[in-house]
């Protein structure tokens, strides 16, 4: 186990430099020349060249990857071209607005998925499997901005029970201090903040969520129909052993295997969907970072942004790889 | 043993509802902003409230002067103040920091003097050493507060005083501290905008003491006069500013904090506002403006048009350097449809490059009437009576003098098709549309233009005269007469004849028809109806010290 975690690991190395590569040539792709749009309609053609001798625009393609290559191994994210701010700090606000979002819809899509796939599993054919399939057949095909714009017009325009935007209450933001707004306010023990920080998270982790969710209770609901109906389940219940202890200790861990897949896909997307998300509610996100970089043509935060985001996808991947082995040790990877 | 497991699910599904039937009423009753919510309103009954003011867009910089978006400008206006204000609701000259000035009858030396007692918030004095400090900032780049090392530049100062310090069209020569509380411009030639520029929110004067603190952090830690301190940022979310306790105006200002929330979608920000998150929004679209109407508790705020939403011709490119074919598809199309379809009759039909109620808006200008036949004429007379194919360029992006491009270009390209002409839509990102639309690849292109100091050269000047190109000027319109005209209106300090001058500039540029001048938008704004002291200014920036919110 250990040293196919390592192997695992190792093999992240030539994944993560094929994407340097990938971002950088693809930027260097993009129309315009960033000079011009740092100073400016009105900037005289000498400033331009000034810049861009300062920037290191004018150097060759391998020239400027190799420094942004030895600038990266150095924890060297690059300065923005818009802010001149050190990119590592400046994007983690922006970091940890998106991973709290995307935990909670993964937390939501998950413990909603299992248990409906579970019950509806268990209670082949009643009418809750026929509802919550019913759900899940319509939570899948559901566009996330709909369901997003329908939330906001439902649940906060008139029933008001949520807010339709933002992280926290503008009126009593919740002081940063990790930018995880749930945990700064449970640090500072503002009971109350932390009610107001959940509330904002409610719709668009239930939006975001949705579709993993809907897709984690159809695999569930299969994959458990499928181990409920093996031998060895038989051989439990034919020994009196009640319901619970049948699902959730003997048939669960191997109804969970193709579940984990799923999971880890959808996390995957959920960094997609929650470009969408965060935009419908207004969530400063890695996403708007992104987004903003790119009407700025600040190439470095654009590449460093992909590169992240690509980072967290390739370490999701591990995870749910990892746990495969751990789970079900006869997976062996040679 | 079945039913014990259930909950399990419902658990989940409860657990969202019930978070929020739980605290519903918070969002509710604070909405309104009414009261008790208002949390640093305290007891005090006199309290003005905090207001949430939400927007599309974020700040780019907090130091006003080294960017252009009125995103900025919006924030920095109740920090900063500059020495000449304008009126609440127009571009008239007001005093500011300054309480009085002077102007010699060559207009080459102004005297301002300034008002006594007003502190900038780091508890510093302003004086007339400030004025100076600040003013040097912008125009040398040498200067040890022009951080042009990090990035800075002052463009719109480069623009508005003719360049910088060595440049040859700079016009501030000197300033000189006469005392404390008298301070002396003397210029190297007369500039017809000079006081109006005075009072553009770029030109405010920043504390020198934060200046030498923060270096080129400035643009994170604001340090003024105004009527608000400045709390935090969070990027992209908020800008958070407190009552300036010890503004040197009684009784100013009123409200205990004003809170600038981006939301970029312009629906979801309706939508925070008619579930009480927030008090006033930017951006209102047409179509919902005549909705809010209708609402209790909710109340909309137009302001002053000062702005032009146009087609431009790229006149250097055939058929469009035919004068006749200008002024035929200037004829062809019908602005009173556009306004009705998509402004939501939020606009005026423009005539005239410059929007109406500016110095020398020429009123004899009259658009040319919409017609079919007239423009069929043209077109034959100039040889193009089986019309012709080109591209417009339509912008990729709403802007408030353009509040749905494509729905324009569909139109625009239905009209023309009436003349056999073949209008291929063709759009680009922002950026790249800009830039490229500066280089002339265009044939006929959407844009628009907005006023910042009230004076006419910020239209005519930049829009249609030679100087503009490249640049603003991407109809590459250049004409001797129109060229000397605008040139001897900006070096002219007696208002009228600096009027007349632009009147007749605007005789000929209509008769030219570089560009088919649609129309002056009128950008709405909604808010909660218990806003008191709201005014729009035409600038975009207005300062809120007089605005309050009651119960």
């Amino acid at each position: 186990m250990l040293a196919y975690a390592i192997r695992r690991v190792l093999l992240l190395i030539p994944v993560l430099f094929g994407m340097t590569l990938v971002t950088f040539s693809i930027i260097q792709l993009i129309p315009g020349n960033p000079a011009q749009t740092i100073l400016g309609e009105q900037a005289t053609p000498q400033a331009i060249a000034a810049l861009e001798e300062q920037l290191g625009l004018n150097e060759p393609f391998w020239v400027q990857y190799g420094v942004y290559i030895s600038d990266l191994l150095s924890g060297d994210l690059g300065v923005s071209l818009r802010t001149n701010n050190d990119i590592a700090q400046e994007m983690w606000p922006y970091l940890a607005g998106t991973l709290e979002l995307t935990v909670f819809a993964m937390l939501f899509a998950i413990f909603v998925g299992v248990n409906a796939g579970i019950i509806s599993a268990w209670k082949q054919n009643s009418i809750f499997d026929y509802t919550s399939m019913v759900i899940a057949l319509i939570g899948v095909s559901m566009p996330v901005f709909w369901l997003a714009l329908m939330e906001q017009w439902f649940f906060a325009q008139e029933l008001g029970w949520f807010p339709a935007f933002g992280r926290n209450n503008p009126r009593e933001p919740v002081e940063a201090i990790t930018h995880l707004y749930i945990l700064d306010a449970a640090l500072t023990g503002n009971w109350q903040q932390l009610g107001t920080t959940l509330k904002h998270l409610v719709l668009p982790m239930v939006a975001l969520g949705t579709i993993p969710m809907a897709i984690i209770a159809r695999m569930t609901r299969s994959s458990m129909l499928e181990v409920l109906r093996s031998d060895y389940i038989r051989t439990v219940q034919a020994k009196g052993s009640n319901q619970s202890v049948v699902i959730y200790k003997h048939a669960l861990k191997n109804a969970f295997i193709p579940v984990i897949t799923v999971v880890g896909l959808q996390a995957g997307t959920l960094l997609g969907g929650a470009i969408l998300t965060e935009t419908i509610f207004s969530w400063p996100g890695i996403g708007r970072y992104i987004y903003d970089a790119i009407s700025y043509r600040d190439y470095p935060v654009i590449q460093s942004g992909i590169l992240v985001i690509a980072f967290i996808f390739v370490c999701i991947n591990l995870v749910v790889d990892l746990l495969y082995a751990a789970i079900d040790p006869r997976i062996k990877y040679d | 043993m079945k039913k014990a497991k259930m909950p399990l699910f419902s658990a989940a599904l409860l657990a969202v509802f019930v978070l929020g039937a739980c605290g519903g009423d918070e969002t509710g009753t604070d909405g309104n902003g009414t009261g008790e919510q208002n949390n640093n309103g305290g007891e005090e009954s006199s309290s003005g409230g905090t207001l949430i003011f939400a927007r599309g867009g974020d700040s780019q910089s907090l130091d006003y002067a080294s960017v252009t978006d009125g995103e900025s400008s919006r924030v920095t206006k109740q920090i900063y103040e500059t020495l000449i204000e304008f009126a609440d609701d127009s571009f008239e000259l007001e005093p500011g920091l300054a309480k009085d000035w002077d102007v010699d009858d060559d207009g080459l030396r102004y005297v301002f003097y300034l008002q006594e007692g007003v502190t900038f918030h780091d508890g510093t004095p302003f004086n007339a050493d400030a004025v100076k400090t600040n003013f040097e900032r912008w125009a040398d780049p040498d200067h040890q507060y022009a951080f042009t090392d990090e990035g800075y530049s002052y463009s719109v100062y480069g623009t508005q005083f003719g360049g910088f310090k060595g440049d040859e069209g700079h016009v501030i020569e000197e300033i000189n501290v006469i005392s404390d509380y008298e301070v002396e411009f003397i210029l190297s030639k007369p500039l017809g905008s000079f006081l109006q520029n005075m009072g553009m929110s770029y030109f405010a004067i920043t504390s020198p003491a934060a200046l030498e603190e923060y270096g080129a952090d400035i643009d994170e830690n604001p340090v003024g006069t105004g009527p608000f301190k400045f709390v935090s940022w969070t990027k992209d979310a908020s800008i958070v500013l407190e009552k300036n306790e010890d503004y040197w105006q009684d009784g100013l200002p009123k409200l205990d904090g004003v809170t600038f929330q981006v939301i970029p979608d312009n629906s979801a920000r309706l939508t925070a506002l008619q579930s009480g998150e927030i008090d006033l929004m930017d951006g209102l679209a047409p179509d919902d403006a005549a909705m809010i109407e209708g609402q209790a508790g909710l109340t909309t705020f137009e302001r002053t048009p000062n702005n032009v939403g146009y087609l431009g011709f790229n006149i250097e490119k055939e058929p469009f350097d035919d004068v006749r074919v200008r002024q035929a598809i200037n004829h062809a199309i019908d602005k009173n449809e556009i306004i009705n379809n998509i402004y939501g009759g939020l606009a005026e039909p423009a005539a005239n490059a410059v929007p109406k109620d500016y110095l020398g808006h020429n009123d004899d200008v009259v658009a040319y009437e919409y017609d079919m036949d007239k423009a069929k004429e043209l077109l034959e007379e100039a040889g193009y009576g089986d019309g012709f194919e080109f591209d417009l360029w339509t912008m990729p992006v709403s802007r408030p003098y353009m509040p749905d491009p494509e729905q324009a270009a569909v139109v625009i390209q239905d009209a023309l098709s009436e003349l056999n002409i073949t209008a291929n839509i063709v759009t680009k990102e922002w950026a790249t549309y800009l830039e490229e639309i500066e280089l002339g690849y265009q044939d006929m292109f959407m844009l628009g233009w907005s006023g910042v100091n009230g004076d006419p050269d910020y239209f005519l000047g930049s829009l249609l005269s030679t100087d503009g190109i490249p640049g603003s000027n991407q109809m590459f319109f250049s004409h001797e007469e129109v060229d000397a005209l605008l040139a001897e209106a900006k070096t002219t300090i007696d208002p009228e004849e600096r009027a007349a001058l632009y009147e007749e500039a605007q005789l000929i540029i209509h008769e030219e028809a570089p560009m088919v001048p649609l129309v002056h938008a009128i950008p709405a704004l909604a808010g909660v109806d218990t806003i008191s002291g709201y005014v729009p200014h035409p600038s975009t920036s207005e300062s809120l010290k007089h605005v309050e919110i009651s119960n």
